[in-house]
């Protein structure tokens, strides 16, 4: 069963179109992921899927519901969390509270619930946020650096405190945005197994990544984006050989040399 | 008790007690412009007006109605609140210096359509009567200063205050995390202009004669150096940099024409050499948890072993 | 009738364009908005006033005098109160700004006294000259003619000259064009330069035409001239032009229309208003969110 679909999704900054004509599904349960060379619009893509931008044209569809047009906070609500290329943490903010932030739409007391701040609802709600906050925090291993600035972490924690911020959304699908820049092999490695053990309670993983290694040991299905068209797509045995796929990466003598 | 208080208040000198019930109405102002732009970093260069429209409505409803001061310190609240969630929604979507600027535009707009109504009484300003209190003026002035401390202090750590930084920190991550920026951005300028429209209501009242000329861009700067100074986003900064800049002018009152001199000064020194306020980075809770030996709150419960292990963050919901 | 008011719009808006260069050149470059601008115009206001009545000097050397004080105190300004706070977050630079405004008015308040001072009895011989139905006087004819000249040296300055290149560099990125060799911090103390030399004209001029000079006329003009700049699209110089000459007539057409009382508020409603519509300003550029 398909979780998110895009039918169509063109988008036009001035002359340039930066996502073509794109259809793509992703299934539920799987792990996928998106490729391509630098500037292909593979962020792009990921910002029209969250509302940061809108399609000039064409429909994304969440949970067999039209998402295209809605405002980034509600389609963040009715459960896609993200990360970001670069880092976009709280950093002035502790990690508890980055995490708790992350769990905004898992709660609802409000200005009222602030001022009520003593009463049991709202005392019962923080403690459910709280607990949520501490299972993501278990998840990604950063528990000891609860209370500690975002700010202060080293990179590759931050990396993880940026995914274990998305979960706290309780999201049914997450999107990972190059979650292995800039990380050494072993914290790529650990890194691979977080995202499986994410994907094994029920989510739904979306990454784009650079790293073939990577993004080969880990997704049950790729796609290609190259010029902000998709160029190929299917499982990562059959990416490999691809030759559009080695053409856009390696340029056309490689494809000619390979076959 | 009132007649105590009366009694009390009455054996203050008249000139310090202005001081102090100067410091208290400076306290609430700055506690409501924090909520803008320490919380909420959204940079507002006309919270005068927010005062003005306060002490206006205040001391009409009690000129022309006669409400109770009670009712009408509330009411002055929200509808001051009314006009800055008014205001808000279209130009809260203006970011930085292009907000910062709308706000000063905002600001001397009020001023110059109060100093041309008739029912402000034009540039002659308005005299306010005495407001008919079961206690002294000073008293209710330090009593909604308490309130408001800790309103404010609730805020700070509740999902709602949480949001308002996030907000603060970056806007796109906060929208991706399910937060309505705007609705937030609005939300907190309404309860700034409540605390001052209330700010502005006690002013007319305890003050008996009220200019719009009073609040132009000076008291807006006035009041965003108060938080500024105490450190932004800090409530103890915020009350310690209230109190020194209320007090301050008069007690450099020996300095006469120097005072502006100094204060221009103190201004560019504090910033070069203490950037963040006196109070910033300082967490004042936690600092006096420690020196009791005590844990804050959200540490023991963070060490506490997880009660259901069922593990995983996608529970239901 | 309507001619007229545009003359004496136009006259008005060069000088407010005048002011608003400075603010929108030092904003291109630091992002900063320099509350002090407004003080350095009124220096130059003081400085002029001073150089005719008391040295009785040419109202033209007068005006350089004030211009080359004004750089000093500019790049001064900058030295001391805004390049130790470059690293810092820019409200700290912001509060500084408004710092120096408050100790700079204050220093003339006392200095000069609180009282208005008119610039000495033709320091410069005013005639009307009739087109049509309505006149314009020599002093607008030069007001006018001076602030094109001022803004088309600008102009060629930014656009055709080394430093202006540089200028340009830094203000699109201040990293990279230190990387590239540019030194940055002279630069910036040149575009204090140039910004505080264009205000002390126009102070110069405006107490010529209103004819009254006062320690507090840097605020209001201030204000009005980083409206201005914004309204243009702060960061834009033909912007901060644009927007000069649009806040002067406009005024001048508001109070001719009949809301005199309500001079000070035309200028902040329409400013406002532009900002609604386009949240960058007239001439601004767009700009695309970046995730």
């Amino acid at each position: 069963m398909a979780i998110l679909e895009l039918k169509n999704v063109t988008i036009r900054f001035g002359g340039l179109v930066a996502v073509n004509d794109v259809n793509l599904t992703v299934e539920k349960g799987t792990i996928q992921a998106l490729i391509g060379p630098n500037g292909a619009g593979k962020s792009t893509l990921f910002n029209l899927i969250t509302g940061i931008y809108r399609p000039t044209s064409g429909s994304i569809h969440f949970k067999d519901r039209s998402v295209s047009g809605t405002p980034t906070f509600k389609i963040a609500a009715a459960g896609i969390g993200r990360t970001f290329q670069n880092i976009r943490l709280f950093t002035d903010l502790t990690v508890l509270d980055n995490i708790l932030i992350g769990a905004h739409s898992r709660g609802r007391w409000n200005l009222t619930g602030a001022l009520m701040k003593f009463t049991p609802w709202v005392r019962k709600e923080e403690g459910k946020l709280l607990n949520l906050a501490k299972e993501c925090l278990q998840m990604v291993d950063l528990s000891y650096r609860a209370f500690e600035l975002a700010g202060n972490l080293p990179y590759g924690e931050q990396r993880r405190l940026e995914i274990a911020r998305a979960l706290a959304l309780q999201p049914d699908l997450l999107l990972l945005d190059e979650p292995a820049a800039g990380m050494n092999p072993q914290e790529k490695a650990e890194l691979m197994a977080m995202v499986q053990r994410i994907r094994a309670t029920g989510i739904t993983v979306f990454l784009v990544e650079h790293d073939m290694k990577f993004v080969m040991g880990i997704s049950d299905r790729i796609a290609v984006l190259d010029y902000g068209e998709k160029i190929a797509e299917g499982a990562p045995d059959e990416i490999r050989k691809n030759p559009k796929v080695i053409e856009a990466y390696l340029g056309k003598g490689a494809a000619d040399a390979h076959d | 008790m009132g007649d105590f208080l009366l009694l009390l208040t009455g054996s203050i000198n008249p000139y310090y007690l202005q001081i102090i019930v100067n410091i208290g109405i400076g306290i609430i102002l700055a506690l409501g412009l924090n909520v803008i732009t320490g919380l909420t970093g959204q940079l507002s260069l006309g919270h005068a007006a927010f005062m003005s429209i306060g002490a206006f409505t205040s001391a009409l409803l009690t000129i022309k109605l006669g409400m109770p001061f009670f009712a009408n310190l509330v009411l002055t609240g929200f509808i001051t609140a009314g006009v800055a969630a008014l205001i808000g929604l279209p130009i809260l979507r203006l970011t930085g210096d292009y907000l910062a600027i709308c706000t000063l535009g905002f600001a001397e707009i009020v001023k110059v359509v109060f100093l041309n109504l008739d029912i402000t009484n034009k540039a002659l300003g308005l005299t306010v009567p005495s407001a008919i209190t079961a206690v002294p003026m000073p008293i209710v002035v330090w009593l909604v200063v308490l309130l408001t401390i800790i309103c404010v202090t609730f805020i700070h750590s509740s999902r709602f205050g949480r949001a308002l930084m996030a907000v603060r920190g970056d806007e796109i991550a906060a929208e991706a995390m399910g937060i309505n920026v705007t609705l937030y951005k609005v939300q907190s300028f309404a309860i700034g202009a409540f605390l001052a429209g209330v700010g502005g209501g006690l002013y007319a009242h305890f003050m008996g004669y009220i200019n719009p000329s009073d609040f132009g861009f000076l008291k807006s700067v006035d009041i965003l150096s108060m938080i500024v100074l105490g450190g932004l986003g800090s409530i103890t900064g915020s009350v310690i940099g209230a109190s020194i800049l209320s007090a301050a002018p008069e007690f450099l009152r020996f300095m006469a024409s120097y005072r502006m001199l100094v204060y221009g000064g103190l201004l560019v020194c504090m910033m070069i050499f203490r950037p963040n306020g006196l109070m910033g980075g300082i967490n004042f809770t936690s600092l006096v948890l420690r020196t009791l030996g005590r844990k804050p709150h959200l540490k023991t419960i963070m060490e506490q072993k997880t009660a259901e292990t069922s593990g995983p963050c996608n529970g239901d919901t | 009738m309507f001619l007229q008011q545009l003359i004496n719009g136009v006259a008005l808006g060069s000088t407010y364009a005048l002011i608003a260069l400075g603010y929108t050149m030092v904003y291109g470059i630091i992002t900063l908005i320099n509350f002090a601008h407004g003080e350095i115009y009124m220096v130059g206001a003081f400085v002029g006033l001073f150089a005719t009545s008391i040295f009785k000097l040419n109202f033209l050397v007068a005006m350089l005098i004030a211009m080359v004080v004004c750089v000093l105190l500019g790049v001064f300004v900058e030295r001391i109160a805004y390049r130790p706070l470059r690293k810092s977050s820019r409200l700290s630079a912001l509060i500084s700004a408004i710092g120096v405004s408050i100790f700079l008015s204050t220093l003339a308040q006392m200095l000069f006294g609180a009282n208005a001072k008119g610039y000495p009895e033709g320091v410069f011989p005013v005639k009307q000259i009739h087109i049509g139905s309505a006149e314009i006087s020599t002093l607008q004819l030069l007001i006018i003619a001076i602030s094109a000249i001022l803004m088309i040296s600008l102009e060629f300055i930014v656009h055709k000259t080394k430093i202006g290149k540089a200028m340009r560099a830094t203000s699109e990125d201040y990293n990279t064009a230190a990387l590239m060799g540019i030194n940055v911090n002279m630069v910036i103390s040149f575009t204090f330069a140039l910004g505080s030399a264009l205000a002390a004209a126009g102070g110069v001029l405006v107490g010529i035409l209103f004819n009254a000079v006062s320690f507090n006329m840097g605020l209001m003009a201030g204000l009005k001239a980083f409206a201005a700049a914004v309204l243009g699209g702060i960061g834009s110089i033909p912007g901060a032009m644009l927007g000069g000459l649009l806040l002067g007539v406009t005024e001048v057409g508001g109070v001719a229309i009949g809301f005199s009382s309500y001079r000070d508020a035309i200028a902040f409603a329409i400013l406002v208003l532009v900002l609604l519509v386009k949240p960058t300003g007239l001439l601004g550029r767009k700009i695309q969110k970046k995730v």
